[in-house]
Parts: C-alpha cells; sequence; structure tokens
C-alpha cells in the first residue's frame, strides 16, 4: 500500500492539485481532498471499460487488434477530402500537439470542446483583450467575488473554497471578509450560497451588463426595470462594484450559450475595463474539462489559432461559424473525423450530432460513449493524470503536471501514443 | 393541459458524478433523461417528481421525468441537464459563432402519462435515423 500526495484531479478546470490517493495493487483504494465528482473518477475509473479496440463489421463493433485500427483510421482520415480531428479537452497537451500535427499531416481541421463552452470567449477576447489574473492572485486579494451564469458549486465543487470567497489568502482571510455575488437565471445551490442574489431574465445579460456601465458613470436609466430587475438594484450592485478592493467577475456558459454569446463577453470585459477606472477589477471564465485552456494554448502557439483551425489550404486559417466543427457538421462539410476524448454525440444538437453519424470516424476514449458506440473504429486509452502522465492549463492558464499514479491496463496506450501511432501509419503509407 | 416556457440546459452535480462512471452508465443517463419545473407550474398540471412530461421546441420533442425544484426561481422556466436528451430538442443554429443556442429556447410542457424515457440504445437510434 503506497499513499500518493499532490495529485492532480484531471476532471475541472480548477485542476486541485492536493488529492492524496492510496493505491493497493495498482488500484486507487481511497482518496483525500476530492470532491464527490473527483472521488468518483479516482475509484471508478478502471470499472466499466471497454480495453479492446473495435471496429465495425457488418453494422457491429468487433474486437480486432490494435495494428488493424490503427491501420483502418489511417485509411479513413487519409480517404476523406475534409477530415476533422476533434476533441482533447481531456488529453495533456503533449497528446494536444501530435493532434495538431495530425491534422497539418491529413490537411484538415483541427478543433476542440472551446466551440460547444468557451469559445464565445475566445472571439470576446480577440475583439476587447481581457484583463485577468492567476486564481492565487483572487485568493489573497479579492474582496468581491462575482459569478454571472456559472452554478459553480456543481461544476467545479471546489472552487468557492480553494480559489475565491470562502479560500484563505494573506490579505483576505476567508468569507467574513469578502462579498459573494451570485448573478443567474435559476436559484441554484451557488445563488443560495451568495450574500447577493441578481435573477437576470433569461437571455438579458446584455442588456444587464448595459445598464451597470450606464450606473457606473451615473448615467439616467430611464426605466423602471432592465433584464426583470428594479433599477435601483441594478445601482446598488454598480455601487458595490465600484467600491470594492479588488473584484473578480468569474463568468460561465450562462453568458456564452445564451443569446448574444460572443457579444456577451465583449460586453462583460468592457464592464470590467470601465470598473479598472474605479478600481481594481478582473475576469476569467469558468473553464470547465481539466485541460480545454491548454488544448487553446497548444493550438494557439502551433497554428497561431485556439480553436477551429482549418489546415486544409496548407496554411492556418480560423473562421468560427465557419470552421468549427458543428458547423461542419451541420452543413455536411466534412467528411470523416477523429475524435479523441470526447461525447460530440452527446453534447452536440441532435440536427448536428446526426450529420457525425453520416461519415466515418474513429475515437479514442478511455470508456465507450454514445459517440463510441456509432463509430466505425474505437481504440481504448489510457487515463492522462491517473494512469499517464502529462501537462494541463488550469482555468487561468497555469500550466501543471498531471501524475501517472497506477499503472494502464496491459495493452492500453496513453491517447499521445495512439494518436502519434496513426500519424505514424499515415506517414508510413504516404511513403 | 401544457404550459409554455423557456428551456434552459446546463451542469448538474448529478450528471457531473454520472459522467465519471460511464457516458452510457444508468446513474448517467438518469441523471441527465430530467427536466426541472417550478412547483407551482408542476402542481398546475398535477405533475409529481418522476412522472413523464414532454418537452417539445420547434426542432424536436423528447420524454423526460419532471422534477419540481427550488432550483426555478420563477414561473415558465424550465431546464434539463446538458446531455443526449436535451439535445433532442435543441437547434443547429451558431449565429456564426460555433456555439448553439443551448439557453433560452421557447418550449412546451405537457403531461406524458404511459410514455418512459428512451434508453441509450433507443436514443442512439434517433441519431442514427437518416
Ligand atoms: S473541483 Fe474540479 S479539479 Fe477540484 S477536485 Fe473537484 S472535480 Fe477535481
Amino acid at each position: 500500500m503506497v499513499v500518493i500526495k499532490n495529485i492532480i484531479c484531471p476532471i475541472c478546470g480548477c485542476l486541485c492539485d492536493d488529492i492524496e490517493a492510496t493505491v493497493e495493487d495498482n488500484k486507487i483504494t481511497k482518496v483525500k481532498n476530492s470532491c464527490s465528482v473527483s472521488a468518483t473518477k479516482f475509484l471508478n475509473y478502471y470499472k466499466e471499460r471497454n480495453l479492446s479496440p473495435l471496429i465495425r463489421k457488418n453494422g457491429e463493433l468487433k474486437p480486432v487488434s490494435l495494428e488493424e485500427a490503427v491501420d483502418r483510421t489511417a485509411e479513413i482520415l487519409m480517404n476523406a477530402d475534409f477530415p476533422v480531428i476533434y476533441g482533447f479537452a481531456c488529453s495533456g497537451c503533449e497528446a494536444q500537439a501530435v493532434g495538431v500535427e495530425l491534422a497539418e499531416e491529413v490537411g484538415g481541421i483541427i478543433d476542440n470542446q472551446t466551440v460547444t463552452c468557451h469559445g464565445p470567449s475566445a472571439l470576446g477576447l480577440h475583439d476587447q483583450g481581457m484583463p485577468t489574473c492567476t486564481l492565487g492572485e483572487v485568493r489573497h486579494r479579492a474582496d468581491l467575488i462575482v459569478y454571472w451564469g456559472s452554478n459553480f458549486q456543481e461544476s467545479h465543487p471546489r472552487h468557492l473554497a480553494r480559489y475565491s470567497a470562502s479560500s484563505e489568502g494573506r490579505f483576505r482571510k476567508g468569507r467574513k471578509e469578502r462579498k459573494l455575488v451570485v448573478i443567474d437565471v435559476r436559484k441554484t445551490p451557488s445563488a443560495r450560497l451568495a450574500d447577493l442574489f441578481i435573477p437576470v431574465a433569461p437571455g438579458q445579460d446584455y442588456e444587464l451588463m448595459l445598464a451597470l456601465r450606464m450606473a457606473l458613470q451615473y448615467d439616467d436609466i430611464e426605466e423602471e426595470s432592465v433584464a426583470g430587475l428594479p433599477v435601483e438594484q441594478v445601482e446598488e450592485l454598480a455601487e458595490m462594484m465600484r467600491s470594492c478592493e479588488f473584484g473578480v467577475l468569474f463568468y460561465g456558459l450562462g453568458l456564452t450559450m445564451s443569446r448574444g454569446k460572443a457579444r456577451n463577453i465583449d460586453m462583460a470585459v468592457s464592464l470590467v475595463r470601465d470598473l479598472n477606472k474605479w478600481t481594481k477589477f478582473v475576469i476569467m471564465p469558468m473553464r470547465g474539462h481539466y485541460n480545454v485552456t491548454g488544448m487553446n494554448e497548444v493550438t494557439a502557439w502551433q497554428t497561431g489559432y485556439p480553436y477551429a483551425v482549418d489546415l486544409s489550404h496548407g496554411y492556418p486559417w480560423y473562421s468560427p461559424g465557419e470552421t468549427t466543427f458543428t458547423d461542419l457538421l451541420r452543413r455536411g462539410e466534412c467528411d470523416a473525423a477523429l475524435i479523441v476524448a470526447s461525447d460530440p454525440l452527446a453534447h452536440f444538437p441532435k440536427n448536428v450530432a446526426q450529420n457525425l453519424c453520416k461519415i466515418p470516424y474513429a475515437v479514442i476514449d478511455p470508456h465507450l460513449s454514445m459517440t463510441a458506440l456509432a463509430a466505425e473504429v474505437v481504440m481504448p486509452c489510457a487515463f492522462t493524470g491517473i494512469e499517464a502522465e502529462g501537462s494541463a492549463y488550469r482555468m487561468d492558464t497555469v500550466p501543471l503536471p498531471l501524475r501517472k499514479v497506477v499503472d494502464p491496463p496491459s495493452g492500453i496506450n496513453s491517447d499521445e501514443q495512439l494518436v502519434g501511432m496513426i500519424l505514424h501509419a499515415i506517414r508510413s503509407k504516404r511513403r | 393541459m401544457k404550459f409554455k416556457a423557456i428551456l434552459l440546459t446546463g451542469r448538474s452535480l448529478k450528471q457531473g458524478i454520472g459522467k465519471e462512471l460511464s457516458k452510457v452508465s444508468d446513474k448517467y443517463m438518469e441523471s441527465v433523461s430530467i427536466c426541472e419545473v417550478h412547483p407551482k407550474d408542476a402542481e398546475e398540471l398535477g405533475l409529481k417528481e418522476g412522472d413523464s412530461i414532454r418537452v417539445t421546441t420547434q426542432f424536436g420533442s423528447i420524454v423526460v421525468k419532471c422534477n419540481p425544484s427550488q432550483n426555478i426561481a420563477k414561473s415558465g422556466i424550465i431546464f434539463i441537464p446538458y446531455g443526449p436528451y436535451a439535445n433532442m430538442v435543441m437547434g443547429p443554429d451558431t449565429d456564426s459563432t460555433g456555439m448553439p443556442s443551448f439557453k433560452g429556447l421557447s418550449a412546451e410542457v405537457e403531461p406524458a402519462p404511459g410514455e418512459r424515457v428512451l434508453n441509450v440504445k433507443e436514443l442512439l437510434s434517433q441519431y442514427l435515423r437518416r
């Protein structure tokens, strides 16, 4: 039996780095410091696992050798005119880099889960920049914490305790020395913890942000209510934001997925920029998958763009709305795909997901998913951060090393190795 | 009897836990096949927790389990966790951003007595339907 300390949790963008695991006979039998989501992963990762590569034959997925699965995937990608390499938000940066290389080799698109989480944040960032900081700075200094469109207690269960309102920092000692505001369309478990809950009307976040900007300038708002709220409440919130010493606006998919999308992020950044005329204020997206930030970083340093990059021209071309996987599928433009550690069939609207089922695609994933069940080829891989090493970027873009805590089941490779094998097979066939 | 609603989708803790067991596990499928409604809206339709309801938008229709919830602060708002059930009624347009509109769709809710929630295989066959 051995106890391994300071493991980084490979689940959400918090990348909590204090997990302790007891390992007996190459299995994790106990965990400490995990939230309920993390404990579920660490104590169940080895269950309900498919350990064999599969290929569809006569309509059914049948076990095959790894060589055959890699070879078939290489063929699928080589025979395509416009393939997409998609996923990697639950992979290490090393696997992501090989993914970009593969997309370049096959002349296709490299895209990732950003498209259905913080893609609009990337677009807002291109337009406006983003005054931000590390989570450490928030912990030590922030006295006003605003969550907008984020049910952090359910999506990032330890965010509040480790990095924000309830964390113990150098200059702010804990919950009593900070104010917590939650702005949301539902009174979520997170909203119930707030000192002030602002129930914004669905789809009217943009209007509320605009009204806050007006209130900050002491402009008259010639309405009785904005976004379902009395104007006095808007003015009260503006005053609270203006008079703090160090404020932070954490925002979630409530802004990126609602009416306005990227425009909401433009407006949120503009609000924070305005606030900096009065005090110190920063903004940060609540990134979901543990290394979706890493995939943006890796894709950006290799191609110049964070997601949805078209490499079919021989140079990187970036046009979200056109080169995003959702739009390519919607229009039926891509003709093959490799999906790595992602489940678009369970996360894209039906009319989009249906088009994925019309093209040949391969899946690399530690688990069987709906996407895997409808695939042409399935290759099981190790869980990065439990069975394989790697690097990941926390939501504040701080890179951290993921540990290998136990050995993967025999014959199971990391996603980095599998993507590398496909790349190698394609290069060998072309020579 | 039915009522008009604004449909939101999002994360839930149960869904987060379920997905770590596997995306085709019973726990995951149960966690994403529910719909939170305002307790008053549920009462008006005579719905209790666990009753089947049909949620319909211009893009499709799906049967899920009713969950009267305090999370819904206002009558006329409903919530289904992200996942294959919610996606059955979501639209494909992205407004040139890549992001489909996962929050704020107009929907209709009605009781669906005798109808049951689809399982993984049945859902998959809907996706495979050409
Ligand atoms: S908050 Fe996120 S990173 Fe931290 S332990 Fe929970 S799932 Fe893991």
